[in-house]
């Protein structure tokens, strides 16, 4: 049992160490990395629109979240089975169908719009020659809000209802009742699950770059293209994003701390 | 006019809306189902490659020895602190150039791997750091006493882990599985990305061709929503299963 336990380590540490040294023995003889300097500029131009698109439709999207997470508890009923619809739709069905579908259906409605109505043509044409970027913004804002909203709904449920019924007992009014304890209390449940949505909402805004967006992943793209360099460009951005998931991950914990939380 | 107009662009953008999704050699209807049928299979057999990792894996966290749990926990951490994206592309070529520059070395051909084999690989080798992760949870999740009442009758470690350690840990491992399998479904479209013709790229081709982009995406948005809804409800019933005899949640 030792000599298989001992012969179990020195296979684990001996792969471990072959890896190693091949990693590094390509790193160091084979490796190409000249190309930096030159797409520096551009590398952070990418990785500020990556920022950009995140953030952005992080914010939007939380923001839709709210009252589809809160018609979905309320109702009206119509309204209810709209927002569930949405969420549905949204969760099940591939991000990258989503955003294909709206970069190349809307992307080719709007010109034929243009073609049937020359006034639309002229008073709209930013609309027809807008640029992926706001497409990709739509498509992220849209998702987040499907997966936020369904938290959303979740986090209202979980308000105890005692709490409303003194809120109301005080004659508060039922905006009132939201503002001052449904809502506040809502978020401090959401706060600890938002560090993991954002991360995996950094994780999904690569592939902006199938849309013509220039961001960390398009660079990549563009670098890996010209230079005919494959897994340099990769790597950098492997890397890149490891060190923004931790970012976001610390960020977040850092808020949490603020936040006084009752236990 | 208007409203004509937009019900054919938004519905259809061209006339011949539902012939051109027949099974006929005009229609695409045969292309997509082949290609559904390309996704779906992807996607079952990374499920199961990523289920076995996960089992190995979380025994390993479990009960391994420091290095295999370190090992263990610098896998999970970079396959999830990654784009699945990103891991998808570096694993594509370097899993195919790696293991031609290994066969050259060897005295080999180099060989062009198959697009099905290295999606499934891939996809399971990302799936494997989540399933690690929800098995783990829900084998910690099992109350002790349970596992040391085993231990305490004198069970080997295998059939405690057949007769306690399993049963009591799928009611936690279920939920988190079925959201996995969901993710691998929609993970297979990033396939698409590096060129492999499964559901998604085969929509974006016929689209293309046709210039009926909305008619095309809903289509395969439909299939994947089929797809998820039939297993929600599957996975529903499975963890219904495994619940009986235990109080309800909430």
């Amino acid at each position: 049992m030792n000599s298989l336990k001992l012969a179990a380590k020195i296979l684990i540490y001996g792969t471990l160490l072959i890896v190693a040294a091949l990693i590094l023995y390509w790193l160091v003889f084979h490796s190409r990395w000249s190309w930096f300097v030159e797409y520096l500029p551009l590398l952070i131009k990418g990785l500020w629109l990556t920022i950009l698109l995140l953030v952005l439709s992080v914010v939007l999207g939380g923001l839709l979240a709210i009252p589809i997470g809160l018609v979905q508890v309320t109702g009206p009923a119509p309204l209810a089975w709209a927002a569930k619809t949405f969420c549905t739709v949204i969760r099940g069905t591939p991000l990258l169908v989503q955003l294909w579908l709206i970069y190349y259906g809307l992307g080719s409605l709007f010109p034929q719009i243009g073609m049937a109505y020359p006034g639309f043509k002229e008073n709209f044409m930013w609309l027809i020659r807008l640029d992926g970027f706001y497409y990709a913004l739509f498509a992220f804002t849209i998702s987040f809000a499907g997966y936020e909203g369904e938290v959303m709904r979740g986090a209202f449920l979980g308000v105890p209802r005692g709490e409303l019924e003194a809120a109301r007992a005080f004659g508060m009014s039922p905006w009132k009742v939201l503002t001052r304890v449904w809502f506040p209390r809502a978020v401090r449940f959401v706060l600890p699950t938002l560090a993991g949505e954002t991360v995996l909402q950094l994780q999904s805004t690569p592939l902006a770059f199938t849309v013509t967006v220039m961001d960390l992943m398009g660079v990549t793209s563009k670098i890996r293209q010209d230079t005919f360099r494959i897994f340099e460009p990769l790597m950098l951005l492997a890397v890149l994003y490891m060190c923004l998931t931790f970012v976001i991950v610390w960020g977040f914990s850092f808020v949490e701390k603020m936040v006084p939380q009752k236990r | 006019m208007p409203r004509a107009f937009f019900f054919w662009g938004i519905m259809a953008d061209k006339p011949g809306f539902p012939e051109i999704l027949s099974f006929s050699p005009t229609g695409y209807g045969d292309e997509l189902a082949w290609a559904a049928a390309i996704s779906i299979s992807i996607a079952i057999l990374a499920y199961a490659l990523g289920l076995l990792i996960g089992i190995i894996g979380a025994l390993g966290k479990l009960g391994g020895s420091e290095l295999t749990q370190k090992v263990l926990h610098g896998y999970t951490t970079l396959v999830r602190a990654v784009p699945e994206l990103i891991l998808i592309l570096l694993l594509f070529y370097a899993g195919t150039s790696g293991l031609n520059a290994l066969l050259a070395e060897a005295g080999f051909e180099s060989i062009t791997i198959n697009g099905f084999i290295a999606g499934v690989c891939v996809l399971g080798f990302v799936q494997g750091a989540y399933s690690t992760e929800v098995l783990r949870a829900a084998i910690q999740a099992i109350p002790i006493g349970q596992i040391e009442a085993a231990r305490a009758y004198g069970m080997s470690p295998f059939l405690q882990f057949r007769r306690i350690t399993l049963p009591a840990m799928l009611s936690f491992a279920i939920p988190g599985m079925a959201n996995l399998w969901l993710i691998v479904t929609k993970g297979t479209a990033l396939l698409a990305v590096v060129g492999y013709t499964e559901l998604t790229l085969a929509t974006k081709q016929a689209a293309g061709n046709t210039k009926m982009y909305f008619t095309f995406y809903i289509v395969a948005g439909a299939i994947y929503l089929c797809v998820t809804l039939l297993s929600e409800q599957g996975f529903g019933w499975l963890e219904r299963r495994v619940r009986r005899g235990q109080r309800a949640l909430t």
